[in-house]
């Protein structure tokens, strides 16, 4: 195959604890850490595993975000993508829009595989790699855990089953997928010599009614630490007064 | 408001998520349709038709639907969408593979993994590994949704729905099923699961975790796993907690040798009980415990074997 198109979000670093406005309004996302989406780390690994193995010869990154974006696109072409699209946009977009973008930048580029992460870790869709294959027709294969692609066909682990297509198709990344591989700072200094172009989300003539009103954001219930013990009879009783309650399970 | 519900259901049994998944629907229109579609199930749409609140059971009996594909559903519910206000799943492999799919087939933008219906509109997700719940409203004249099925009890099943044999356009999905990878080891489904057992990567070892299984034998349990504990393949993929894996409501959850990572926490939140075992009495898990116990896990479990067989 000649292109891979992987598609990589910038979000909250997932190891930041985040922190809820006070007025509800929101996730506060200033002076936080932010960083590529794992899952797309894990797309974007599968893809350069790929190349590696000969399989595809060039993988374009995406991504629609800020400015800012540009970060984790470098962080994409320190880590092997051949080149970068930025689509700017200052206006959050939902992922419908996100995938049809996604899809006029796939009718010019022409990719025969797209490999996504399954969802970002701040809004937990887990929609736009189904939404993709829904607009394109083509084949998907959500949750891979293993893709190995020989004669233009795909075979994918998915969860607890193995399936297979003809390429064109849109793959959705698991964890266990790969290991993501880390990049040292020159290469991000390398990376910097790649092509990057920068794209205005107004030539996508999406359509930008709201769909949705985000109410409030609030923060979880906490829960309490409960009582300590320390010998294993005290263990058996603690689980054996809930179990008991239960009935045959 | 017309709702159409899409059954689940396991090897040829229909699921308890279904039962659930109607009493959400109830909370958002009246008249409700449930869509029976594979191959070979009549006997699941004369399970389904016993849900109290439900009028017609939609049965589409093909072998083209046999393994449930996006594509072929999506083909499927499209053709009569026109005829229902809202379209649910349960959050599951299909309703989470299917639904965004059907999203943009018909231009809608879904809710998902809705937790908490405020109004036929107003719905509670989690976002951000379940750290935060966004309240959301609908502005659509449809709404596209998939639904936790643990956050909502099931209804009763003294009723009597008419079955109706739908006629769709047969098409040969993209995807074509090669084999089902399942593992043994469960003997339950980890989301529909009563008591849960977790082992996190303390263990080191796949024949140290695989103690957990005696354990949940002679519980009833399933074995569920950290993020970490997959990774370094001491336990299956399917078999991880988490934001990223699968989320369970038990009333139990015993966690061992699990510190408590944000995103293994966002996936036990629902767990009525938590007991926790770490040899660190610090790990964030032991924090939201309700029975702490902090001990060497390869010292206890053997022990509570013996003293629960």
């Amino acid at each position: 195959m000649k292109k891979i198109l992987v598609a990589v979000k910038r979000v909250v670093d997932h190891n930041v604890k985040i922190r809820i406005k006070s007025d509800g309004s929101g996730v506060d996302t200033d002076n936080v850490r932010f960083s590529m989406n794992p899952f797309c780390k894990h797309a974007l690994e599968a893809a350069i595993q790929l190349k590696e193995q000969k399989k595809a010869e060039e993988i374009i990154v995406v991504s629609i975000g800020t400015k800012k974006a540009n970060d984790v696109l470098l962080t994409a072409l320190a880590m092997g993508a051949d080149r970068a699209i930025l689509v700017e946009s200052e206006q959050d977009l939902v992922t419908l829009n996100i995938a049809k973008a996604l899809q006029k930048i796939i009718s010019e580029e022409k990719p025969e595989l797209v490999i996504l992460g399954k969802q970002a870790v701040d809004t937990d869709a887990n929609h736009t790699t189904q939404m993709l294959a829904g607009l394109l027709n083509w084949a998907q294969a959500t949750f891979a855990s293993k893709i190995e692609i020989n004669n233009n066909i795909a075979n994918v682990v998915r969860g607890q089953e193995e399936v297979e297509f003809n390429l064109p198709g849109v793959i959705s990344a698991d964890l266990g997928l790969n290991k993501p591989r880390n990049v040292a700072l020159p290469m991000i200094m390398r990376a910097k010599k790649k092509p990057l172009v920068i794209r205005k989300i107004g030539e996508f003539n999406l359509d930008l009614k709201p769909r949705s009103k985000i109410e409030k954001t609030s923060a979880l219930p906490t829960r309490k630490q409960g009582k300590i013990i320390s010998n294993v009879d005290e263990l058996v009783d603690e689980i054996k007064k809930i179990t008991n309650n239960l009935g045959a399970t | 408001m017309r709702v159409l519900l899409i059954a689940d259901y396991d090897e040829n049994k229909l699921s308890p998520k279904t039962a659930k998944l109607v009493s959400a629907a109830i909370s958002i229109g009246k008249n409700i349709d449930i869509l029976v579609a594979g191959f070979d199930v009549k006997n699941i749409a004369n399970e389904a038709a016993k849900l109290d609140g439900v009028s017609n059971i939609l049965l589409a009996d093909d072998e083209t639907l046999k393994q449930q594909g996006a594509q072929v559903l999506c083909n499927l519910v499209k053709n009569i969408a026109d005829d229902y206000d809202a379209i649910l799943t349960s959050v599951g492999t299909i309703g989470r593979a299917f639904i965004p799919r059907l999203s943009a087939v018909l231009d809608i933008m879904p809710i998902t993994d809705i937790i908490e219906i405020i109004s036929p509109t107003t719905f509670n997700r989690p976002i951000y590994a379940g750290n935060a719940i966004k309240t959301i409203s609908n502005l659509q004249d449809k709404l596209l949704a998939t639904i936790r099925s643990g956050s909502f009890s099931p209804v009763a099943k003294n009723n009597n729905a008419n079955i109706k044999e739908i006629e769709f356009e047969k098409i040969t999905s993209f995807v074509k099923f090669i084999k089902s990878i399942r593992t043994d080891n469960n003997t339950t489904d980890l989301s529909l699961a009563q008591i849960v057992i977790g082992g996190g990567q303390a263990f080191e070892t796949k024949e140290n975790f695989d103690m957990l299984y005696k354990l949940a034998d002679l519980l009833g349990a399933s074995v569920g796993a950290t993020r970490a504990a997959v990774e370094l393949g001491l336990a299956p993929n399917e078999s991880q907690i988490g934001q990223s894996g699968k989320i369970i409501t038990p009333k139990l959850y015993i966690a061992f040798g699990i510190s408590g990572a944000l995103q293994h926490l966002a996936g036990i939140n629902g767990a009525e009980k938590i007991i926790a075992i770490n040899s660190d009495p610090e790990a964030p898990i032991m924090k939201i415990a309700d029975v702490a116990f902090v001990g060497d896990l390869k010292e206890i479990l053997p022990q509570l074997i013996k003293k629960l067989s």
